[in-house]
């Protein structure tokens, strides 16, 4: 019996059809990431599960009740903001247990969630500040806390570590993964970055355009991407993408058969960089990009531009000759319309 | 009428309510404002519209006889007429220009820091606030008066002859207490409207060799431009109805050498007590006013979100 | 552009404005202090032993207290009953918004721009039938109609500034309506609130017009008792400027904290 249930759900502001009728189960306990690019609904399906936005059509069930109609006071979501949208006017404890004092919880038992919660967020000395006081990441941290200290059915997280730089937001990233393992909260996130996705979520769920393009775990995603949407958003750098015919030497060459002019991609780790001559196929150097732990070498080959990833250092400069060699392992086909014909098993 | 109140935009509070409730609450706390103001809209002028085509002095409120235009036509052949839109065009053209063009001078004088620069806001800004009457008496005793005045002492210091502001350049001493009256609120203005001069391209201009008055004519000048014509346009609203100053000091006179469509009207009203031909008038400076609203309310309403 | 003019020449130029513009009003506060015969003496004086005797000698010729009473409860009752109607309609337009919310709001804005000279008439019938003449209540209600559109307008901005994220998260803790307003709402807005009300003591304060024209003997405020000493007989100026000073410092020094929400309030927000 899924926890979550979303049923057919669309939602249209003004002319724009944000969400365009999906469906979407959650089990309880799980990490969903809702990721995509700008646009394309995902904070809006967020919004419409917390209730700050009205559904169109559709319904959604949270353990077992119809909360479609019901304002965001009742559904028992807790929701960490963007920009954290924390009571400026009120301290960090304050902050913490509103929604407690709304539903006139007993004080002692205020005091007692909100130090348990400040304590496993290390916002103890904190508790007598103003949001003013507090620099960015202390801040997300007392957004989360509030959110932790109702113990709702779900926590909602909108991009909440956009907002930080760089370091930080790795860091509470690892924060945000460990929390979830200790309290085991069902938790939906939404956020562009598909490195967040990778890394926290149980199941991925890739939006585009108000219609879900596939959901699954983030190495199924990575492994067995349903388009060439999927395809080349998740994984860094994207995968390589050559348009063939069915007629053409490439398709040849990889053993496989395509369909009539469709794509074919490959991960960047799946391409060999070999001297020139050898290979199954011929290309110069355009760049290279050491990083250290990896080296990309973009090639000009198959008239296109490819990327190939590798864990050694290389001599090669731009302008050099080289061969490419495919693992066909990491092949993928796709038709005309993007969909997946083929793929390693 | 029924869409009308129909909440469109997901603003916050109003997810709450998705059924009656989201209709009734907006209109009911509306509904105080909207019909005082709706009130004091039209019950002033549907009365003056009346007014303006009967017959009815104060003097005898029995009788109200239709007499259709004869109101505006006495009020536009009154000798008094044309001298008070001169008098109206030449005090609100002096004003605006004078608040415009100094204010506009001490605007960039104060933008930049200096010692003491808050004080000097503060003074600069003090005129707006004196009340009106209390402007028009200072400036007709303590610095115009031709004998024992400020203006007179300094006159004297010079080794000239004092002069008699209000008898023989009245109209000019209505425009001074205005102007001095209204040049810090176009100060404000003009300091609020420079403080978001974007520096990065004034700094621009400068590496591109462009000297201070070129940097002010393409720059800054245009920028303050919106300002301008806000300042322009309120006054333009509001100094119609100067009113206070006149009848402090002036009473419209000598002769009607300072009396205004306001203070024409008032005279009419209030002193001849022949409310038909004043509701002409008001009428008359109604329609003008707006002629200025409306073009004030289209700048507004391009800000507006 | 004149970051290039020596400090020193700028300041000189810019106290020397500021010394000039304010002059008038400087002489008024010395006069004040003056007796009537140093007040008009030739050469002006510039120091001379001050004495507080005007002040009561105002008080003694024109009942000043009786004025200042009635400037104090117009101002005041007119700005309570102004928020009482403006707040709920600005609450309603910034956190209801529909189609027409812009329109009713620039309509409102548009009641501000008719001339006062134009309701004179009607008003003045108005109140003489209903034995409204010379009565605080004509100006109070007055009053509160010339300042509502500017104070609807200025709590709406005020309103507006409010992150809609944090009402929405509100929202998300259990808040209804009137818990948001009471716990969230007006806590980020008394600065708004008290903006206004300071802004419409000042232009009820300073309101000359309708004193002028509808009141006589007992409801007339301070604008109207100076004009009173528009031509009086005797040696008046140290007195004029006694009962001057104690009508405008108040509203000078408010005026002093309320330049920010001046220009938003009288120029309906059309600068930034």
């Amino acid at each position: 019996m899924s926890f979550l249930n979303l049923k057919s759900v669309e939602k249209s502001f003004g002319q724009h059809r944000a969400i365009k009728g999906l469906d979407l189960t959650i089990e309880k306990g799980e990490f969903i990431v809702f990721v995509g690019p700008s646009g394309c609904g995902k904070s809006t399906l967020l919004r419409l599960i917390a209730g700050l936005e009205n559904l169109d059509t559709g319904e959604i069930h949270l353990d077992g009740k119809d909360i479609s109609k019901l304002p965001s006071a009742k559904r028992d979501l807790a929701m960490v903001f963007q920009s954290y949208a924390l009571y400026p006017h009120m301290s960090v404890f304050d902050n913490m247990s509103f929604a407690l004092k709304l539903a006139g919880v007993d004080k002692a038992v205020i005091r007692e969630k909100v130090e348990r919660a400040a304590k496993i967020l290390n916002l103890e000395p904190y508790l007598e500040r103003t949001p003013r006081a507090l620099s960015g990441g202390q801040r997300q941290r007392v957004a989360i806390g509030r959110a932790i200290v109702r113990a709702p059915k779900v926590f909602l997280f909108d991009e909440p570590l956009s907002n930080l730089d760089a370091a930080l937001r790795g860091q509470t990233r690892v924060e945000i993964h460990k929390l979830h393992r200790e309290l085991g909260a069902t938790t939906i996130y939404v956020t562009h970055d598909q490195v967040e996705a990778m890394t926290l979520a149980d199941r991925v769920v890739v939006l585009r355009e108000g219609l879900i393009e596939q959901v699954g775990s983030p190495l199924e995603l990575y492994d067995h991407p349903a388009n060439q949407f999927v395809a080349q958003f998740i994984g860094t750098p994207s995968m390589n993408i050559v348009p063939v015919q069915s007629s053409d030497s490439v398709t040849g060459a990889i053993g496989m058969v395509a369909p009539t002019s469709g794509f074919f991609g490959i991960r960047p780790e799946g391409i060999r960089v070999l001297p020139a001559g050898a290979g199954q196929f011929q290309g110069r150097v355009e760049l290279i990009e050491a990083l250290g732990a990896d080296t990309l070498i973009y090639i000009d080959a198959l008239g296109t531009s490819l990327v190939a990833r590798q864990n050694e250092r290389t001599a090669l400069e731009p302008g050099n000759a080289v061969g490419i060699e495919l693992d066909s392992r990491f092949i993928h086909i796709f038709d005309r319309d993007g969909k997946v014909v083929a793929a390693p098993q | 009428m029924k869409g009308l109140f129909e909440v469109e935009s997901k603003f916050p509070l109003a997810n709450e309510y998705t059924n009656a409730m989201s209709r009734v609450l907006p209109r009911v706390l509306l509904a105080p404002a909207v019909v005082t103001l709706f009130l004091w809209m039209i019950v002033p002028l549907v009365m003056t519209i009346y007014f303006s085509v009967v017959s009815y002095n104060l003097m005898q409120p029995g009788e109200h006889e239709f007499i259709g235009l004869e109101n505006i036509e006495y009020f536009v052949t009154d000798p008094d007429f044309w001298p008070a839109i001169v008098n109206t065009l030449v005090l609100l053209g002096s004003v605006i220009a004078i608040t415009v063009v100094l204010g506009v001078g001490l605007a960039l004088l104060v933008n930049e820091p200096f010692p003491g620069r808050g004080i000097v806001r503060v003074l600069l800004i003090s005129p707006f606030f004196v009340m009106a009457t209390v402007n028009a008496l200072l400036w007709k005793h303590m610095m115009m008066n031709p004998i024992y005045g400020v203006l007179a002492q300094v006159w004297i210091f010079f080794g000239q002859q004092p002069v008699d502001w209000l008898t023989y350049h009245p109209l000019l001493a209505v425009i001074i207490m205005v102007a001095w009256q209204w040049l810090p609120f176009a100060c404000l203005i003009f300091i609020t409207s420079l403080q978001s001069l974007d520096r990065e391209q004034m700094e621009a201009a400068r590496m591109d060799g462009a000297n201070a008055l070129q940097r002010f004519s393409y720059l800054v000048l245009p920028h303050l431009g919106r300002a301008i014509a806000v300042v322009i346009m309120i006054e333009m609203i509001f100094l119609m109805s100067v009113f206070a100053e006149i009848f402090t000091t002036t009473g419209g006179g000598p002769g009607n050498d300072s009396t205004n469509v306001a203070f024409l009207i008032f005279k009419q009203a209030l002193m001849n007590f022949d409310v038909g031909v004043a509701s002409a008038g008001a009428l008359f400076a109604v329609v003008l006013a707006n002629i200025a609203a409306i073009f004030l309310i289209r700048m507004i309403g391009k800000n507006l979100d | 552009m004149h970051e290039k003019l020596p400090l020193i020449i700028r300041s000189i130029a810019a106290w020397a404005a500021a010394l000039l513009v304010f002059f008038p009003l400087g002489w008024l506060v010395l006069t004040a202090f003056k007796t009537e015969l140093q007040a008009i003496s030739v050469p002006p004086l510039l120091t001379f032993p001050p004495t507080l005797e005007n002040f009561s000698l105002v008080q003694e010729r024109s009942d000043y207290l009786l004025y200042a009473k009635n400037s104090l409860i117009t101002s005041l009752v007119s700005t309570l009953l102004g928020l009482a109607i403006a707040a709920p309609a600005a609450y309603s337009m910034a956190f209801f918004k529909t189609k027409r919310t812009r329109d009713i709001l620039m309509w409102m804005l548009s009641t501000k721009m008719m001339p006062a000279v134009g309701a004179l008439l009607p008003v003045y019938v108005l109140a003489q039938s209903a034995g409204m003449l010379d009565s605080l209540t004509a100006l109070v209600i007055v009053f509160t109609l010339s300042n509502l559109p500017i104070m609807v307008w200025m709590l709406y901005s005020s309103f507006k500034e409010i992150p809609k994220e944090i009402l929405e998260a509100a929202q998300m803790d259990g808040a209804n309506v009137w818990t948001e307003f009471r716990n969230v709402v007006l806590p980020l807005s008394i600065g708004g609130f008290a903006s206004t009300a300071l802004l419409c003591l000042v232009m009820s304060w300073n309101e000359a017009f309708w004193s002028l024209n509808l009141t006589a003997a007992k409801a007339g405020t301070l604008a109207a008792l100076i004009a009173s000493y528009s031509s009086p007989e005797g040696l008046f100026w140290a007195k004029l400027s006694a009962a001057s000073l104690m009508a405008i410092a108040p509203i000078v020094v408010f005026g002093w904290f309320s330049q920010k929400q001046l220009v938003q309030g009288l120029t309906f927000g059309a600068v930034k």
